[in-house]
């Protein structure tokens, strides 16, 4: 490949960033910018359910108060969009993965991978491997509020090690898989994993 | 690179090219479009967007993603580029940048919010201010392709100085009664004009977008705030959520 060319005159802006804190190609912004597709469901708690599924079977499946009352925990976190914006030390409460699996009687994830399923017909894949281990959780709140619904209130996915496309927001269902399959934005040109710290935005990166 | 490569070859990486500045055109006193050839530049889709990335003279590396603004048939591709204050790569893209000069890309991206006319109509798009440079491709190639699908564009800008693309949108309506431009000036409206006026709201939005009836492709676009908005009232006047697709400018897009 070419070397990159210089552009005289462009000169980093940048705040320092302690180091090892943000992926290639990322930069830190202090707001939180909104991505989605289409528009933003507004959804009523009241009407909310969330569900646990293996093939076409449902393990497990809650209301919001339900879901309020299973163990809580708290995860803080940098988060990193695929459009290169990066946020540090956010504060996210919910249920773990884990917690899930355990409120079901499950010893252990029964497949290796989830579909995730949002209100609005969104999709993305998360291999189970990366959901354990206190990795991921059915977040509710945001710094001790409830998520706002353009964040992706009532509840939203959180798996901060990967491009946070793979937080699905208005997560309504977790479906296990023997196989992967694609989700919405990896079937689009999208990278399947999406490691920020490999830079794997697109596919074939 | 083999010449040839089956369904089963693993997809190819995007990989950054070099983009030389043909042209830099003066679109508002804060945007500017950048007219670019790449060597060999795989045709978009209206509606995707590229990734820039800028190399300081110490090896600083900053990647930003914009819009493409010019049509695929267009011989060069075009980026509208807003001056953010306080941004990092959009200054200098607006200020410091010449034509001859290079930077690299790498692209296109994104496969929902594109449109061509082989997808139909009517073509229902909403824009507020730089918002408008994925829709104008979609509008450029409606244009270039002479297929006069049915097209409405509601703009959303403060004042008619700050219209992007004013004098190409007012020819294309002139010469194609398919196509419909609203705008709606928020802050400053000259003297004598007698368009709306005001923030986009549900009467606007009925009165210058399809119904949901007539199965329009709607596409919004701007500032986070706009697409929230007019996203959620095209859903109240009953438009179907799945056919409404967004894209919304966060104030970091810098």
């Amino acid at each position: 490949m070419s070397k990159s060319p210089i552009s005289r005159g462009f000169k980093s802006r940048r705040q320092e960033t302690p180091k090892g804190r943000l992926p290639p190609g990322q930069y830190v912004t202090t707001d939180f910018p909104v991505l989605s597709a289409g528009p933003t469901p507004q959804i009523k708690v009241e009407n909310w359910t969330f569900a646990l599924e293996l093939g076409e079977a449902i393990v497990g499946e809650w209301n919001w108060a339900e879901f309020e009352a299973l163990p809580q925990a708290t995860i803080k976190t940098d988060i990193h969009c695929v459009t290169k914006w990066s946020k540090l030390d956010t504060t996210w409460q919910g249920v773990t993965f884990d917690n899930l699996l355990k409120a079901v009687g499950l010893a252990g994830p029964p497949a290796p991978y989830i579909m995730v399923h949002c209100d609005g017909a969104y999709t993305t894949n998360v291999p189970v491997a990366d959901l354990i281990d206190g990795q991921g959780m059915i977040a509710t709140r945001y710094e001790g509020l409830p998520i706002l619904p353009v964040h992706g209130g009532p509840a939203r996915l959180l798996v901060p090690h990967l491009y946070f496309w793979k937080s699905g927001k208005w997560v309504r269902r977790l479906r296990f898989m023997e196989k992967d399959e694609r989700g919405f934005w990896e079937s689009l040109g999208y990278h399947n994993y999406g490691d920020p710290w490999k830079e794997q935005r697109y596919e074939g990166d | 690179m083999r010449a040839i490569e089956t369904a089963a070859t693993p997809a190819r990486p995007l990989q950054w090219q070099q983009a030389h500045v043909v042209e830099i055109v003066v679109e508002t006193s804060r945007v500017k479009s950048l007219l670019l050839r790449v060597a060999s530049w795989q045709r978009h889709l209206p509606g995707q967007h590229v990734d820039i990335r800028l190399t300081a003279e110490d090896g600083y590396q900053a990647q930003r993603s914009y819009s493409i603004a010019s049509p695929p048939e267009d011989e060069l591709f075009a980026l509208t580029v807003e001056r953010v204050e306080n941004g990092e790569v959009s200054p200098y893209l607006v200020g410091d940048l010449r034509a001859g000069d290079r930077f690299e890309v790498r692209g296109p991206i994104g496969g929902y919010f594109v449109w061509t006319v082989e997808a139909g109509g009517p073509l229902c798009l909403i824009a507020g201010g730089s918002g408008i440079a994925p829709l104008m491709a979609m509008l450029r190639h409606r244009d270039r392709r002479k297929v006069h699908i049915p097209a409405s564009l509601l703009y959303s800008s403060r004042s008619l100085d700050d219209v992007i693309y004013r004098n190409e949108l007012d020819t294309m309506t002139r010469c194609d009664t398919n196509l419909r431009v609203v705008y709606t000036l928020t802050r400053k409206q000259p003297e004598g004009w007698l368009g709306p006026r005001r923030r986009i709201d549900k009467a606007l939005l009925a009165e210058a977008c399809y119904s949901p009836d007539q199965n329009p492709k709607i596409f919004v676009c701007g500032p986070t705030s706009l697409v929230e908005e007019v996203a959620r009232m095209l859903v109240e006047l009953e438009h179907e959520p799945q056919t409404i697709k967004t894209e919304r400018f966060g104030p970091s897009g810098a």
